[in-house]
């Protein structure tokens, strides 16, 4: 006996999940970077040569192919050089949108980090606004940005946009 | 430039849509791959060498595709090479193929690059969880929107110039048969009412996800001189890239692109590039990496871009038309983007574009970036031997 004609329509794309789990050795540098974090400090490191302060320490300046790791604690507040206001909902979202992912010239840093500013409106983020890390609780804290919940604004006047200018 | 001449003698593209569900990787990029040597009129058992480009494996999820794609791009026993070189592969790979007849070391290369995105999903392989982090990435839009963001401030570029670019893109496309969007009725409206994704950038602001192949196939200059078409010929090729983070990096306008472009200029001879260009074909997967690109190419001044822009120049007919074909902002698949745009320049200059042809186009530009505004690949074509 024949099996019935099959009148679904053919297969033609088959969603898999994909996976890949892996080991990370941080190294010497971002050692210390993740520890300072663990004790709510964060420390780069300076290139003997250009004076700049990279976040984390870099074992090669990427201007001067030196050691840029001389130990240099940057404040945890700084200033918003750019913004990008998130309206597009995705699976790693980490809040439902809109929210504000910014990059930050930490005061004392030479390169800004990326992080998130909450507790204004989208709509209220501007360049050049001063914001401040909000730590996670201590039992929380771990060798990971993610001791950084967030970004606050601190409430002080707009930095100049002299100041940011060349971070951009 | 001190090297053997290469022309290119045949050029193929998919047409380019959300979903080809009708192929397989291995059809798409055999369908480029068979107009390019097609328009050459060559045969797969006449081709050397193939070089094939993608973006990330991860889009896919096909580890190292170029094996299994051997066979349908008739490779088997010959050399096959890979380029990686994030969104910027497509150019990347055209001039690893270039390179290898200009170095003597083929007479007949093909090359391909493609996506197919409808298998892929880019927004998830773009935002990564990284280790140590929060979850601070949202795809390519979460990346370049605060570099618009940084340009439109430091240019005083009024607002609206993202939209013209918009709506001049996509009717360029409706000039062009291979496109994925052809939008009927496109206009600044339509573009300032879409959604906005990543503030500042709009729905209608930025790319397609696309299906889709290019491939072409060059030949040394004795070869080409049987070609049945006239050829383009390439007249300068150049890569740059810089690492993606740095103090006191400009990443509006990069030094690697500025640096890139000097190079193929000078080995073009061009002094002028608005002068001495018909047109430029340039990797603008967000409407206001039009402008930013003119800065960093040296078509305008810096804080200038806008202005040419504005002022109707960048459009089919304008004196300096930018993405005639319809860009990135018109057909995305990835990988191939790049190579699209160094096709497009190479059609133009073989008076091959059709609706959309520059008249009397001489030498172009094809342009493309990938990764964090970092790597850059460049060539100018002509229609004249060098
Ligand atoms: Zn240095």
């Amino acid at each position: 006996m024949s099996a019935p004609p099959d009148e679904r329509p053919p297969v033609t794309v088959l969603q898999a999940p994909v996976r890949l789990d892996y080991t990370v050795t941080a190294g010497h540098h971002l050692s210390t970077y993740l520890r300072a974090l663990a004790d709510r400090k964060i420390v780069g490191g300076r290139c003997p040569e250009c004076h700049k302060v990279y976040l984390p320490a870099r074992g090669a300046c990427p201007t001067c192919g030196v050691p840029a790791d001389a130990p240099v604690e940057v404040a945890d507040q700084g200033t918003v050089t750019t913004f990008c206001v998130i309206r597009i909902p995705f699976d790693a979202a980490p809040f439902p949108p809109p929210y504000v992912a910014v990059a930050i010239l930490l005061d004392g840093a030479d390169m800004p980090i990326f992080h998130l500013v909450r507790g204004i409106e989208p709509d209220a983020a501007r360049m050049g606004m001063r914001v401040r890390a909000v730590w996670v609780p201590d039992d929380q804290l771990g060798p990971t940005l993610a001791s950084i919940r967030w970004f606050e604004a601190t409430g002080e006047p707009d930095a100049p946009f002299e100041a940011i200018a060349s971070h951009l | 430039m001190g090297a053997n001449r290469c022309a290119i003698v045949g050029i193929g593209q998919t047409h380019h849509k959300a979903k080809r569900q009708d192929v397989s990787i291995a059809g798409l990029v055999r369908e480029a791959a068979a107009r390019a040597l097609a328009d050459a009129e060559l045969t797969w058992k006449d081709i050397d060498a193939v070089v094939i480009g993608k973006a990330p494996d991860m889009f896919e999820g096909v580890m190292m595709p170029e094996l299994y794609l051997a066979d349908a791009l008739g490779a088997v026993g010959k050399p096959m090479l890979r380029v990686h070189t994030a969104g910027s592969v497509g150019g990347s790979t055209a001039i690893a193929a270039a390179h290898l007849v200009m170095g003597g070391v083929h007479q007949r290369v093909l090359t391909v690059a493609f996506e197919k995105q409808s298998e892929s999903d880019a927004m998830w392989a773009l935002s990564p969880k990284i280790p140590f982090q929060p979850q601070l990435t949202a795809g390519a839009g979460g990346y370049f929107a605060p570099l618009v963001r940084a340009y439109i401030r430091r240019s005083g570029a009024p607002d609206d110039v993202g939209l013209q670019v918009a709506v001049k893109d996509r009717l360029h496309a409706l000039k062009n048969p291979y496109a994925h969007l052809r939008i009927k009725g496109i206009d600044r409206a339509m573009v300032a009412d879409s959604p906005m994704l990543w503030d500042p950038i709009r729905y209608l602001e930025t790319c397609p996800s696309s299906d889709g192949a290019c491939a072409m196939v060059m030949t040394s200059e004795a070869i080409a001189a049987a070609a049945p078409r006239p050829p383009a010929w390439v007249h300068g090729l150049s890569t740059r890239s810089e690492p993606v983070v740095f103090a006191g990096r400009d990443q509006v306008n990069p030094q690697a692109g500025r640096d890139c472009a000097r190079d193929v200029y000078t080995q073009a001879g061009i002094s002028d590039p608005r002068r001495d260009l018909a047109c430029a074909e340039l990797y603008v997967p967000f409407s206001w990496f039009e402008p930013m690109w003119l800065e960093n190419l040296g078509f305008a001044a810096p804080g200038e871009g806008w202005k040419l822009t504005a002022s109707g120049a960048t459009a089919l007919g304008g004196a300096l038309p930018i993405n005639p074909s319809g860009g990135v902002l018109s057909s995305n698949p990835i990988g191939a983007s790049g190579m699209l745009r160094f096709a497009e320049a190479a059609m133009q200059v073989r008076d091959q574009a059709g609706e959309h042809q520059v008249d009397g186009a001489r030498r172009a530009l094809g342009h493309a970036y990938g990764g964090g505004s970092q790597f850059f690949a460049m060539w100018i074509v002509g229609r004249d031997r060098p």
